[in-house]
């Protein structure tokens, strides 16, 4: 009898330690299973979630992007289309002749340099010469110099390249508004003069 | 006066010889060419549209005047002249010319009127180069891979061997208790398993004033526990979700130091802070074709190419024909950082207006290869920064007007963008 007893005390003892066991383990799982690659709860998510699109988002169209084209032909307001196309003709034809809208009371240096410091001087360099971040660590090569004789540039040539691209440079038309653009192109011509005195 | 004339004679002599060999070497340097010279000419002039073994804007031009002479015919001259003046000749009716032109989609390569004779000459000499063979990879990436494999190897070993030993102890344990109860037996002790009087649970319950104590603690810690639970839902500092393309941030803004508004170009002027479309990738990736910095065990330079290739695949890109395909597919990245809809945020009051620097709010992006979120973005979050924050009004007209109002009503210099209204209801909630 005693020694059932004592058995049936053993199996209860070993029942209890079992259950600790679970409970750490439970713990451990519910600690190792929060992870960082997944959004985390949310609290009403009507209010959280936009029933309207959201930028960049997905959208009923038939692409399923929210971010469209504008309609072919349309020009946003505000916005004056530039005419010349991107071609060996269309960028001689806009060296020779396009100038820049500004007048000298617009030209803000100090905006075209902030501007030119963030989208062109990671290649072409502070100063203009072509020795840029991305020249100097050798990612990119072959960056000319605003001086570079062969190329001559002149104000219309430089705004049709930020607004096409040229050979290996791509377009930045849509990252630089146009007027903004201008200003960058005021900067350049500065540090054209720079680099020739 | 004979040694004078003498003298003169030999002067003359010794000038002629100079002269004799100054030219013999020049035209033996003509002729081969300064490879060296030309690698830094070469990527000076020709490398923005011409690599070595790639077609890229302009034709590969590796072994470029040996291929010329064999297929066309066409000689050195031919290539300098080529070189210094390429619209002339194409307007002068050159067969070879035209068809290069032609074929390039009518690009005319710029002319290079300011290279001499000895400069191409050397550029020449570099391209003909033969290609040097690929470095061994095992050298760099070996010991370092090895390094990393081991080092998480003896992680992994040093638990495993602690799980060992805690389990033997376990069993030691488990096999001392259970001879000793033989012994026990064997031997006719009793054990002592029940104590007299009131088991201790009971007398426990049996203490009101410890009930009522436990009780409040307990109440304490669990609502502790479940407030700080509730206060983390919805947000969401840490995420780090995985994008369809591995973009490193700490490749892109931290080693090649490119601006965050380089690619995030509204941030500037909108509310949202853009992601870039593919063209903006494309600007740097069509020249960027691989990767050729430090590499990790995770991530291999393959990875890194293999990313690049997933680019151009969502561009259309081909870049063996350096032309768009026109078959593009969006990428879906990813948001991290969502505010709720009824929080407004504007980027371009932040960034532009205020000059906040983008890390004070997303953190060190520039050393992140996988961007986290930084801040919790919860309001008491916004409210502290705008009641801490001077708002620095120097030479910034936006500023100008109500610095000037606010200064006198408050009676302070520096003012703080709680101050200026930065904490009102409706300037985000509407």
């Amino acid at each position: 009898m005693r020694i059932t007893f004592e058995q049936k005390n053993n199996i209860s003892l070993q029942m209890k330690s079992l259950i600790k066991i679970l409970v750490v383990a439970v713990v451990f799982v519910a600690v190792s299973c929060n992870k960082s690659t997944a959004p985390n709860y949310q609290f009403m998510p009507n209010m959280y979630e936009s029933v309207g699109y959201e930028t960049y988002g997905e959208a009923a169209f038939k692409d399923g992007l929210e971010a469209q084209l504008p309609a072919e032909g349309s020009v946003a307001r505000g916005h004056i289309p530039f005419d010349i196309e991107n071609s060996t003709e269309g960028y001689a034809l806009a060296k020779e002749t396009v100038m820049s809208p500004l007048d000298s009371t617009q030209v803000d240096l100090n905006r075209g340099k902030e501007l030119y410091d963030i989208y062109c001087g990671i290649c072409h360099g502070g100063k203009g010469d072509g020795q840029g971040n991305l020249v100097k660590r050798e990612k990119i090569l072959g960056i000319p110099s605003y001086d570079d004789a062969g190329r001559a540039i002149t104000a219309g040539s430089i705004y049709h390249t930020i607004y096409y691209g040229k050979n290996a440079m791509g377009s930045y038309a849509n990252q630089l508004q146009e007027e903004e653009r201008w200003q960058v192109v005021s900067y350049v011509l500065q540090l054209k003069a720079d680099l020739e005195n | 006066m004979r040694k004078v004339i003498h003298r003169k004679l030999s002067r003359n002599f010794l000038r002629l010889s100079l002269i004799v060999l100054l030219a013999f070497t020049s035209s033996l340097s003509a002729q081969e060419g300064d490879a060296a010279k030309g690698k830094s000419l070469f990527n000076a002039n020709c490398a923005a549209c011409h690599q070595l073994d790639k077609k890229m804007t302009g034709p590969a031009l590796r072994h470029v005047e040996t291929r010329l002479a064999d297929a066309e015919g066409l000689d050195r001259d031919w290539l300098h002249s080529w070189i210094r003046n390429s619209s002339g000749m194409i307007k002068s009716g050159d067969s070879y010319a035209n068809k290069v032109y032609n074929e390039y989609g009518g690009a005319a390569m710029t002319a290079f009127p300011q290279l001499s004779d000895e400069d191409i000459n050397n550029i020449l000499a570099y391209t003909a180069e033969e290609k040097k063979a690929a470095p061994v990879p095992a050298a760099g990436v070996g010991p370092a891979a090895a390094a990393g494999a081991s080092d998480g190897i003896s992680n992994e070993l040093i638990l495993g061997a602690l799980a060992i030993l805690f389990m033997l102890l376990a069993i030691g344990l488990y096999l001392v208790n259970k001879t000793l109860r033989r012994f026990a037996d064997a031997q006719n002790i009793e054990l002592d398993t029940e104590t007299g009087g009131t088991p201790l649970w009971k007398a426990f319950l049996q203490n009101q004033f410890l009930m009522i104590v436990v009780t409040i603690f307990f109440l304490l810690t669990s609502a502790y526990f479940a407030f700080g639970y509730m206060m983390q839902v919805g947000v969401d500092q840490g995420y780090q979700p995985v994008q369809p393309i591995h973009f490193s941030h700490k490749i892109h803004a931290g080693d090649n130091g490119i601006d965050c508004k380089y690619c995030h170009s509204s941030a500037r002027v909108s509310k949202t802070s853009g992601i870039p479309s593919l063209n903006v990738c494309m600007n740097c990736h069509k020249s960027v074709y691989e990767y050729n910095g430090e590499t990790t065990a995770e991530h291999s330079k393959e990875f890194y190419d293999g990313e690049i290739q997933k680019l151009y695949k969502a561009a259309g890109w081909s870049d063996a024909d350096q032309k768009y395909t026109g078959e593009s597919s969006p990428v879906k990245w990813v948001r991290i950082h969502n505010l709720p809809d009824f929080a407004y945020f504007n980027h371009s009051q932040h960034v532009t207006v205020a000059g906040v620097e983008c890390q004070t709010c997303h953190g060190p992006v520039q050393e992140m290869e996988v961007v986290y979120q930084h801040a919790p973005l919860t309001m008491g979050w916004c409210v502290n920064c705008h009641r801490d924050t001077d708002v620095d009004v120097k030479d910034n007209a936006y500023y100008e007007k109500i610095h000037a109002e606010l200064s006198k009503k408050y009676g302070v210099e520096t003012l703080t963008a709680a101050e200026m209204g930065g904490l009102e209801c409706g300037k985000c909630h509407y």
